[in-house]
């Protein structure tokens, strides 16, 4: 009786410090309520990739509560290579904000949790545009409906239903980021195709080298923010 | 018997195959006596912007301007908006032959460029070419010669004992500071800046009342200094302390109490609220032209950023406030012996098989030395052209007295930031360039941006804690792998040492192969020989 008091004894204690040493996992509203430069582990689904380089990889991942933006996560090409879209992964990092993109550096850990994918539905922010609660869907899976392709200023001063760079100082075959205006529900909203995410070889970047000024379009991308809105598109179709 | 030749046959030929992988060598560069003009030659460029228009329609002005001047010459333009990205593109382009012929750089990527043996031109015999050199006689446009080019810039391009680049552009780091808000302080700004002044006013604007809104702007942000290039940020402190870096041949030496001291110091106003980096807040200027910030470091060739009135903005209009905006040098220790770094990109050419297209090569690269391209290309940016004939042109003395006439071309603070420059050319400085010099930089900052971090996230910055950052960014950038030879481009036909123990060990095995070769060929003969 004793050895089998001293054996359970042996087992809480190990289960304690295990317990003790794995991070606690956040729900979305906690992750949201936790103040920056605070430590958190989320567990969440892959969505997307920006290129792996220098040993890091930027990847825009949401679970069923919502979203979280992986900046920068240490990891081999392998491991990378691993990380297909629907992935559940759990990551261990620190809460961070630069330019009003809330976000996770310096991960330490991460890990590949063994599950069925998940993939969200695209939230339709159409008639969030604008607004205040628009910031609530940060960084998840949206989606814009019936936009008008609005023209921009050209690095000559001509209208222009896209740049290259923001100014337009870029150039076909540089893959340069694409900027494009839409004008929904009266006011002009700015897209972008982020060159890392979906480069000059994909279908929604060359999509957008084809629109016209005038274009009724639905969007779908994913809600980043630099300095107010600035939605990371990955597909661009002819409205429905 | 014939197994044994098959499979000695076959170990050669995986031993010689093994031999050829990696790049090809490509032989030493010989300047042609003549330019072959009945030939056409298709050369690229890999340049770099500033996401700035006005720079890419200077370079593609360049480029058709240079073609008119030799029609068999084809430039193709590759931009970039990173150096980064160019530098790890140009080594993966090493690997498989395929480097551009013209690219803008910088040194420290020069060096590692150099660990490939014949992949660089070194331009030293370029530059002389009575025909084609600096200023030379066949040359089609009204090229600088050699000492037209700022000695200090020039210098800057010489790796070992030999030039690898011209210098294309040139800027510093200024301190963009809000006037009105110092003043607001009761303070006056000097006309150097010391960084006790920067700590000092700094803390002071970090102050918040009950509601946590800082009385300074009324806002319930502020950080009052932001550092653009916190690498910049250390090198340049330990230069005005005259403290350790590193040695010219590659030796790092930034592990040292005066880092440790700086860091401290770091430490002590981020804890205060009072400073912040763009790596951990955003760029220094968005916070400026919002009143959240009174002094940001960033380059001079970030000028056109800076102000309630710069010509780019990247801010909403309704965050923008109005204030005076001044700008300085860096802060200093000492502020009667000022020194800032030098930087700003410079053009390398890389060699290829063919001599007639690096002269091809070399001939664009000089084109972007001519005062037309020079004086363009510094006024959409704080930049300073590099050549003496450009900087002294009736041009570019009529552009530098036109200040603040609008908000556009004679921006006050983007011709401020070139004069500051212009003024301390001789005030500058650069770090040793040597293979692995480009991580010892990124490390520099790591130090400082770690050091932020861990207060933010409230850990003990103490003296442990500085020994665990060295370690941990010595590990990171590899710089225990930095060694005394590091400074030693791989010249052709230099000697480059004994060679590695796996080489010695295959070419060992070659030749012990070749001989059993021969060994069974001969024994075979004789055996035929007797059987006959």
């Amino acid at each position: 009786m004793k050895k089998f008091f001293a054996l359970f004894l042996a087992v809480m204690m190990l289960s304690a410090v295990a317990l003790a040493e794995a991070p606690a996992v956040m729900t979305h509203e906690e992750f949201v309520a936790a103040d920056l430069e605070t430590e958190v582990t989320v567990v969440t689904y892959v969505q997307a990739k920006q290129g792996w380089w220098d040993n890091k990889g930027t990847i825009y991942t949401q679970a069923e509560d919502g979203a979280y933006f992986l900046y920068n996560m240490p990891l081999t090409q392998e491991e990378y290579d691993l990380l297909v879209p629907g992935t559940k992964i759990c990551v261990k990092g620190y809460k961070a904000e630069w330019s009003g993109e809330v976000e996770i550096i310096d991960i330490e850990k991460f890990e590949i949790l063994e599950a069925e994918p998940f993939f969200p539905e695209a939230l339709d922010i159409t008639a969030l545009l604008g607004t205040e609660e628009l910031i609530a869907h940060q960084n998840e899976l949206v989606s814009v409906k019936g936009a008008v392709v609005t023209a921009k200023k050209d690095a000559n001063g001509n209208d222009a239903a896209f740049l290259y760079n923001w100014d337009g100082s870029g150039a076909a075959g540089n893959n340069n980021d694409l900027y494009f205006d839409v004008t929904v529900n009266g006011n002009v909203y700015s897209f972008t195709v982020e060159s890392y995410l979906c480069g000059e070889d994909t279908d929604v970047y060359q999509a957008v080298t084809k629109l016209n000024v005038g274009d009724v379009i639905d969007i779908e991308g994913f809600l980043y923010w630099y300095n107010g809105a600035q939605p990371h598109v990955i597909a661009v179709k002819a409205a429905e | 018997m014939k197994k044994i030749i098959v499979w000695l046959l076959l170990l050669s030929l995986c031993l010689a195959l093994t031999g050829c992988h990696g790049s090809r060598e490509t032989a030493a560069f010989a300047v042609p006596e003549n330019f072959d003009f009945s030939r056409n030659y298709e050369i690229t460029f890999w340049a770099k912007n500033d996401t700035n228009k006005t720079q890419t329609a200077i370079y593609e002005k360049a480029i058709a301007d240079f073609e008119a001047l030799y029609p068999n010459i084809r430039v193709n333009l590759r931009l970039y908006t990173d150096y980064s990205r160019i530098y790890n593109d140009v080594i993966t382009n090493i690997a498989t032959s395929t480097t551009p012929n013209v690219c803008i750089t910088y040194p420290d990527h020069i060096a590692t460029y150099l660990t490939g043996s014949g992949v660089m031109v070194p331009l030293d015999d370029l530059f002389t070419d009575i025909k084609y050199g600096l200023g030379g006689s066949e040359v089609r446009f009204d090229s600088p010669s050699p000492g037209e080019i700022v000695p200090a810039f020039l210098e800057e391009c010489k790796i070992g004992s030999d030039y690898y680049a011209i210098p294309y552009m040139r800027s510093t780091e200024a301190l963009y500071i809000n006037r009105t808000y110092v003043e607001k302080l009761g303070y006056t700004l000097p006309d150097v800046l010391t960084w006790d002044f920067v700590w000092e006013v700094s803390d002071a604007a970090a102050a918040k009342d009950e509601n946590g809104i800082y009385p300074v702007n009324g806002q319930k942000v502020m950080i009052p200094f932001i550092y653009k290039s916190t690498d910049n940020m250390m090198i340049q402190m330990l230069r005005q302390r005259g403290a350790d870096y590193s040695t010219s041949a590659g030796e790092v030496r930034i592990f040292n109490d005066t880092t440790r001291e700086i860091l401290k110091t770091v430490r002590d106003h981020v804890a205060a609220g009072a400073f912040s980096t763009f790596k951990i807040s955003s760029y220094p200027g968005n916070f400026l032209n919002a009143g959240q910030c009174i002094f940001a470091v960033d380059s001079t060739a970030g000028a056109t950023w800076m102000g309630s009135r710069a010509p780019h903005m990247d801010i909403a209009a309704d965050q923008v406030v109005d204030f005076d905006l001044a700008v300085r040098p860096i802060p200093q220790f000492d502020p009667s012996s000022p020194r800032m770094i030098s930087q700003g990109p410079s053009v390398c050419i890389f060699n290829k098989a063919d001599p007639q297209e690096v002269l091809a090569s070399w001939l664009f690269a000089q084109y972007l030395l001519t005062n037309d391209v020079q004086i363009a290309y510094s006024q959409t940016e704080g930049y300073l052209p590099v050549t003496l004939k450009a900087q002294r042109s009736p041009e570019y003395v009529d552009y530098l007295s036109r200040k603040g006439e609008d908000n556009d071309m004679y921006y006050s603070v983007k011709i401020d930031a070139a004069e500051i420059l212009l003024n301390n050319t001789g005030n500058t400085f650069v770090t040793p360039v040597f293979n692995g010099s480009a991580s010892l930089r990124d490390a520099a900052g790591q130090l400082i941006e770690e050091t932020a971090k861990a207060v933010r996230r409230k850990k003990t910055v103490d003296d442990a804690f500085i020994d665990g950052v060295f370690s941990q960014v010595a590990s990171l950038y590899r710089l225990d792998q930095i060694g005394e030879n590091a400074g030693r481009p791989a010249a052709s036909g230099e000697d480059m040492g004994p060679l590695p123990s796996t080489a010695v060990f295959l070419l060992a095995a070659l030749a012990v192969a070749w001989v059993l070769i021969a060994l069974v060929f001969l024994r075979n003969a004789l055996k035929q020989r007797k059987t006959a």
